[in-house]
């Protein structure tokens, strides 16, 4: 009798262990995860960055050609001038926006001088430049894969009991391409006769 | 409706754990007749000798893995490159590296026009990713960053791990059937006075047999292995990139191509992207080669 009684004893203290061990790992992989997705976000501002830092080089270089100081040139301004002045970051991504379709246009403009084009400066600046889209690209892409693993670990079963005991779960808004960027990008060459 | 990346990556990850378990139940049953044997006939004195042999293999393996990324470069000829010769390149691997999470790895060229790349490295943070000149002339920015995306899948996959696992696990087998080959060869000189003498000389045969079969069919199992993880590459790959078209149509311009690249060797050839051995030992292409036909790699990345 003693005997049944110690070996129920025996199992419940083991069973109370491993549901222990298993909250604490399952805790620690909530934390990894939460962090990996802030490094993600974090990444992507970086890139961010770089191309606004890039954007004077940009200027300095394409003043010289006559036409281009018009129009074309001053949406880059503007679009740099936006993110430095946002004051909330809806503001700053409105400006990267901007941003973003301005430089599409440089480029595109960029095809009818060739001069221009051949300018080693140009051409390095738009390997950097396009590189740093593809970055911000790829940054937003990796951000997303990590919202998509915390989501997903904090809804499952069982990670999700653990997740909700430890009031860390809150799913994460994926990154989504604006609506202004998904319209076709309108390349103006009225002023180039 | 072909698989999407993520189930090409875990239905490949899944049958490598498949062929593992088939090594080690080959490995069991092989250890478990020679044991048998050698009980019968010496007592377990000679154990003692493969223990010995076991460990310098699996320390070559460890030496060998710590330093895969000196020990290949070295062998290929490659050299390390900077961002200001190479700036493309290495934009294209910041790139990747943002898309997959990974360090980003030291990067070498070697001096060939033949289209190839491998990765060697125990782990991301000591990693090695090494092109021809043949890729950076000869493949579109898409092309490159597919070839690129394949080779660090191959590092955040911890391939370089799991094929040293698989070779270790070889030269065990390998030692195990040799040494068992050599007690048969000693031990028929002694008299043969053990009763039941009829099924001790199947068992004799079917041992011979397995001794002489078990590293021909370990060597398919790690080949099969290493296909098996070419797979889960380039579904990675496109995981990273999330464009099926660059590593397809780059896998398309290798397979047109029918230059051999002059410094890799069959020890080496299992890292590269494309089988670098071409034309040479066309027998070896199915069984024993270490990289699926590119016709199926490119069917499984464009779905068609």
């Amino acid at each position: 009798m003693d005997g049944i009684l110690l070996g129920l004893a025996l199992v419940i203290l083991v069973i109370v262990v491993l549901l222990i061990i298993w909250l604490i790992a399952t805790y620690n992989s909530l934390i990894v995860t939460e962090k990996q997705a802030e490094n993600a976000w974090s990444q992507i501002d970086i890139q961010l960055k770089r191309r606004a830092d890039l954007i004077p080089n940009l200027v300095d270089t394409v003043k010289g050609y006559a036409k281009f100081e018009n129009k074309v040139l001053a949406e880059v301004t503007n679009a740099r001038a936006a993110i430095l002045g946002a004051k909330t970051p809806k503001e700053a991504a409105k400006g990267e926006n901007m941003l973003s379709g301005a430089l599409k246009s440089i480029f595109a403009v960029a095809e009818a001088y060739p001069t221009l084009k051949a300018n080693t400066n140009f051409m390095a600046l738009q390997e950097e430049l396009s590189s740093t889209e593809n970055k911000i690209a790829f940054a937003r892409q990796f951000y997303n894969d990590m919202v998509m693993k915390w989501n997903t670990m904090i809804l499952k079963f069982p990670t999700n009991i653990a997740a909700g005991m430890f009031g860390r779960n809150k799913e994460k808004e994926f990154f989504e391409a604006n609506e202004v960027e998904k319209k076709n990008v309108k390349v103006d060459f009225s002023d180039l006769s | 409706m072909s698989m999407d990346f993520y189930d090409q990556i875990s239905h490949n990850k899944k049958m490598t754990y498949v062929l593992f378990l088939m090594f080690f139940v080959l490995i069991g049953i092989l250890s478990y007749i020679f044991s048998f044997v050698l009980d019968l006939y010496f007592g377990s004195g000679f154990i003692f000798i493969f223990s010995i042999f076991g460990i310098l293999t699996i320390l070559f393996a460890v030496i060998s893995y710590y330093q895969s990324d000196k020990i290949v470069t070295a062998v290929s000829g490659a050299k390390e490159v900077t961002k200001e010769t190479h700036k493309v390149l290495h934009n294209i691997v910041e790139e990747l590296c943002l898309a997959s999470g990974l360090p980003k790895p030291r990067i070498f060229v070697i001096d060939d026009t033949a289209i190839n790349a491998f990765a060697t490295g125990r782990d991301p943070e000591h990693a090695v990713v090494c092109v021809t000149v043949g890729c950076l002339t000869r493949l579109n920015r898409d092309q490159l960053q597919g070839v690129l995306a394949h080779e660090l899948s191959h590092i955040k996959n911890y391939d370089v791990r799991t094929m040293t696992i698989a070779t270790v696990l070889v030269g065990i087998a390998v030692l195990l059937s040799d040494l068992m080959i050599r007690m048969f060869f000693y031990g028929s000189f002694r008299n043969s006075d053990s009763k039941n003498s009829g099924v001790f000389i199947a068992v004799l045969v079917v041992s011979i047999i397995l001794a002489i079969l078990t590293p021909i069919i370990a060597k398919m199992i790690t080949f099969a292995i290493s296909r098996k993880r070419e797979f889960v590459a380039d579904a990675s790959a496109v995981e990273m990139t999330r464009n099926p078209e660059g590593l397809a149509s780059a896998l398309e311009v290798i397979s047109k191509d029918n230059e051999p690249l002059e410094v890799a060797n069959k020890a080496t050839a299992h890292l590269y992207i494309a089988n670098p051995l071409k034309g040479q030992k066309l027998w070896m292409k199915s069984l024993f080669s270490t990289h699926p036909p590119i016709e199926e790699r490119i069917f499984a990345l464009r779905g068609r």
